[in-house]
């Protein structure tokens, strides 16, 4: 059995039998890992705390037939004391790491990228500068571009014509120009343009001074642009509170 | 493939949770040759569980009646409610004998990615019961993982503004453990909650 090194996030615990658990991870190196925590459930384990979701962690793994075992964990970040004590970070940074799981492709393949944006938004939960809900909506964005989904919410995403545009439609991958515009595509306001190539791009100052009205837009577009790529919803993004 | 009973049996048994087809095998050979009489016994209280148990219509708590022992029983401070995730934690508190209150119990924790929120769990009977004014403090005991201290975030917010005493148990070294191992997190709440000794 060999011995591997690695940092990663937690991104989700199931119980297994009796007191252990099986946690999945986004790694630095090695992408999404599953991994067994064997007594982890128990009030004398000596991982504690260290591998609840959250949690950025520096780990030793054993390798195994189907699930690796965690043979020793520290912590790096612990971004879950700060979550779960701020429900609306917590509704939000929930989801981040369910679009991370799902996005992050075969297990073993590396995701450096995702995983640093994954720690980056984490962190900015946590410090508390912008809006979580906002913080999610660009990570969402941002996250489906690594994945090589990225929309485009300037120019037209068929022909490329030079925007802004006034039509957007999930399936074509953005704002389409008059000449391209499918049925069913929405028209979402000026301001939501603008507000949406703001959080792709993390101009956190366009961002910050948004109206209300236009950040649920944003929000419900670019829900269904992430239910269209990812074929299946998010569970916990019904649960978000904003 | 045993033949038609033996193998029903070893397939329900292998349903249990934790009990792969080899530990089913084996417990249902104990069966057979187990005194019937002690079979029997099973076989009733199999049935009477499913029959007779139910959920408290106070706190939620299992009960074979429609209150549970613990909000019968009038000796019980009224005054004090303890919010718990599941029954099993009831049994937990009661063994340490220091609680006199009555409990609530909300049937999990908020977990968004399991697809349990607020909605999912029993928050609006709990409101229901703190309506009347009689409570005056309600002690947050939900787990001290990520689930549990959400959840108990989430009731804080909606409980501060009744004007009650809202409690949280506390969370630090366990009995019996090595300081060197313990994690930041609970290091942390341990120096945050520590207290002067006179």
């Amino acid at each position: 059995m060999s011995l591997y090194r690695d940092e990663g996030v937690v991104l989700r615990c199931q119980k297994l039998g009796e007191a252990d658990r099986i946690v999945t991870l986004l790694t630095r190196r090695h992408g999404r890992v599953r991994a067994v925590a064997k007594g982890v459930r128990k009030t004398s384990s000596r991982f504690g705390g260290r591998l609840e979701p959250f949690m950025r962690v520096d780990l030793q793994l054993a390798e195994g037939r189907s699930l690796d075992v965690v043979t020793q964990a520290e912590t790096i970040d612990a971004f879950a004391a700060h979550l779960g004590a701020d429900y609306r970070a917590y509704t939000a940074g929930t989801v981040m790491l369910e679009t991370a799981e799902r996005l992050a492709g075969e297990e073993g393949e590396p995701s450096v990228q995702q995983y640093l944006l994954l720690v980056g938004a984490l962190r900015a939960l946590t410090t508390g500068d912008h809006e979580p809900s906002s913080i999610l909506d660009s990570f969402q964005l941002r996250a489906l571009s690594v994945a090589g989904y990225a929309p485009s919410f300037d120019g037209c995403a068929r022909c490329g014509l030079e925007g802004p545009h006034r039509s957007f439609n999930p399936s074509a991958g953005g704002m389409l120009c008059q000449g391209c515009r499918l049925p069913g595509s929405s028209t979402p306001s000026v301001e939501t343009v603008g507000l949406l190539g703001g959080l792709l791009a993390g101009a956190w100052p366009v961002v910050d001074v948004a109206s209300a009205r236009a950040r649920r837009e944003a929000s419900g577009l670019i829900a269904a642009y992430l239910q269209w790529h990812l074929e299946r919803g998010l569970r916990s993004l019904a649960h978000v509170d904003r | 493939m045993y033949e038609g009973i033996v193998q029903d049996l070893i397939d329900e048994l292998g349903r249990l949770p934790g009990v792969g087809p080899k530990s089913a095998q084996r417990i249902a050979f104990w069966i057979l040759d187990a005194d019937p009489v002690d079979v029997k016994r099973l076989a009733t209280v199999l049935t009477e569980v499913k029959d007779k148990v139910r959920f408290c219509v106070v706190c939620g708590n299992v009960a074979e009646s429609e209150q549970c022992r613990i909000c019968a029983d009038p000796r019980r401070d009224l005054t004090v409610i303890c919010v718990v995730e599941e029954s099993k934690d009831v049994v937990a508190i009661e063994r340490t004998r220091e609680f006199r209150g009555r409990y609530h119990v909300l049937g999990g924790a908020i977990s968004p990615i399991e697809g349990i929120g607020p909605d999912e769990l029993r928050v609006k009977e709990l409101m229901k019961r703190l309506a009347d004014g009689q409570v005056t403090e309600v002690i947050l005991a939900t787990d001290p993982n990520l689930e549990g201290e959400a959840t108990a975030t989430y009731l804080t917010r909606l409980l501060v503004p009744l004007g009650l005493r809202v409690t949280r148990l506390a969370s630090g070294l366990p009995v019996g453990g090595d300081l060197e191992y313990a994690d930041e997190v609970t290091l942390g709440r341990a120096f945050e909650g520590r207290r002067s000794v006179q």
